[in-house]
């Protein structure tokens, strides 16, 4: 448990992976986030669905010069002009993976699978110089985990040992996530003593998660709608 | 069931023009097996959500999936509804219906990927004759690749159907012999739904179902793939 989100983000060297939750704002960590573009680590790694939307949350920290490359599924929205800018200009790197390979890569890399063979993308320019193989008659290409050195995620409800709950599609990539880093640093709307969660229903479990700070929920998360 | 052939010669239908995006929106629904596992992307497809199959007591027969984490999606959310952590994949606040059920990425995909999603319906550029789907990527150099899960669905769900309009807005067909855009999927598409025919991909090759506002010859005039019946 951590005072505040500088704390909790201390210690983010220059050059780590950051995995990064979320799903546009659904899911984002906006409060880690801003405490690690206070922190100032640059030449970040940064793996997420997006490559930020609007100027707050990850195109903010994009927008502060922190971040080498970014791997992601759909940089490209209508509110991407951060990333788009630096892109255009040189100044970001870009892997684009698909969607489902980004969730199964930091599913292997939590998960312990040095590799695994998967359908999605073969043929395509983005299964172009990976190994492929046909087992039981379909074509598969070898696709290697991302292992992050910290994830930033949102969750909904923890209790004081760490294990967590979210909330509807905000869930989306926390959990994976949570599996995939060395250090998996979650901020939550609501903190509950030992014993609170019903433990059926917990859905990252403890062992999962490092550090944990509470934070106020922000008006535009609850405002919704952009 | 989708992907079948059918023996019926297509249905010519001159006496109107072609579909609008809404029309084709509900002919797409209609032929949506009720009890389906569906995917609707982004886009054009989102449409088809008013026009689902639906039980004797008027419930909703089909269970949308949204790659983002969750079955069971309801309509847009308005007013009150609004909650910036129930969205559809193009960030657009939804619904969740009775039985709605939430789960992580990994998951979600696991349900594509695994041969458990029973139709999805996504736009394209191009489709070829062979069911190669061509959607994320123009390859123009100054575009910004971006293919979200384009192409886990593409690959996983067990039909693929495309909705699109049969023609550019130069006028050149996008259901073609080859893809000259960057490649989505192999051979993945099932059934192509246009603004001007139907076509159904088998392994004989593109059956036409039904025409809208023009002719099967005049189809075959302006499409250069081989159309059969």
């Amino acid at each position: 448990m951590f005072q505040t989100t500088d704390e909790a983000v201390a210690g983010i060297e220059d050059g780590s992976t950051v995995l990064v939750g979320g799903f546009g704002l659904a899911g984002m960590p906006f409060d880690l986030i801003d405490a690690l573009i206070r922190q100032g680590a640059r030449d970040l790694t940064i793996v997420s669905n997006n490559a930020g939307n609007g100027d707050v949350g990850l195109a903010a920290l994009l927008k502060a010069g922190q971040v080498r490359k970014v791997m992601c599924s759909f940089p490209r929205q209508a509110d991407s002009w951060v990333f788009d800018g630096l892109y255009r200009a040189g100044k970001i790197e870009l892997e684009v993976v698909p969607q489902g390979n980004l969730a199964e890569r930091m599913r292997a890399a939590g998960a312990g699978i040095g590799a695994f063979f998967c359908p999605t993308a073969v043929g395509t320019p983005l299964a172009e110089g990976k190994e492929t193989r046909e087992i039981d008659g379909r074509a598969y290409v070898l696709e290697y985990p991302i292992k992050g050195d910290y994830a930033l995620i949102a969750a909904h409800r923890a209790d004081t040992l760490g294990n967590l709950v979210y909330r509807k599609t905000a869930r989306n990539f926390g959990p994976v996530m949570a599996t995939a880093a060395t250090t998996t640093i979650v901020q939550v709307s609501e903190v509950v003593p030992v014993g609170a969660l019903d433990p059926e229903a917990v859905v990252t479990p403890s062992i999962f998660v490092d550090r944990i700070v509470k934070v106020e929920a922000r008006s535009y998360t609850v405002r919704g709608a952009r | 069931m989708p992907g079948q052939a059918r023996e019926h010669a297509a249905i010519e239908h001159t006496d109107r023009g072609p579909l609008s995006m809404d029309e084709l929106a509900a002919v797409i629904g209609h032929d949506i097996p009720p009890g389906s596992y569906v995917n609707l992307g982004i886009g054009q497809p989102t449409k088809i959500a008013d026009y689902l199959p639906a039980d004797e007591d008027g419930t909703q027969a089909v269970i949308l999936h949204t790659e983002n984490g969750m079955l069971g999606m309801g309509p847009t959310a308005t007013g009150d509804q609004v909650d910036p952590d129930l969205t559809n994949a193009g960030k657009v606040p939804v619904t969740e219906l009775p039985g709605a059920a939430y789960f992580h990425h990994a998951d979600s995909f696991a349900m594509m990927r695994g041969g458990h999603l029973d139709v999805c319906v996504l736009g394209a550029y191009q489709v070829a004759a062979n069911g190669d789907l061509a959607n994320w990527h123009t390859g123009k150099p100054d575009d910004i690749p971006a293919v979200g899960g384009a192409m886990d669905l593409a690959t996983g769900a067990k039909d693929v159907y495309v909705m699109m309009t049969l023609f550019t807005k130069k006028g050149e067909p996008k259901l073609v012999q080859q893809c000259t855009y960057p490649l989505t999927g192999l051979a993945c598409v099932s059934r192509v739904y246009t603004d001007y025919a139907v076509f159904d991909i088998q392994p004989d090759g593109v059956h036409v179902l039904a025409t809208y506002g023009i002719t099967l010859a005049e189809l075959r005039d302006r499409v250069n793939v081989k159309l059969l019946g």
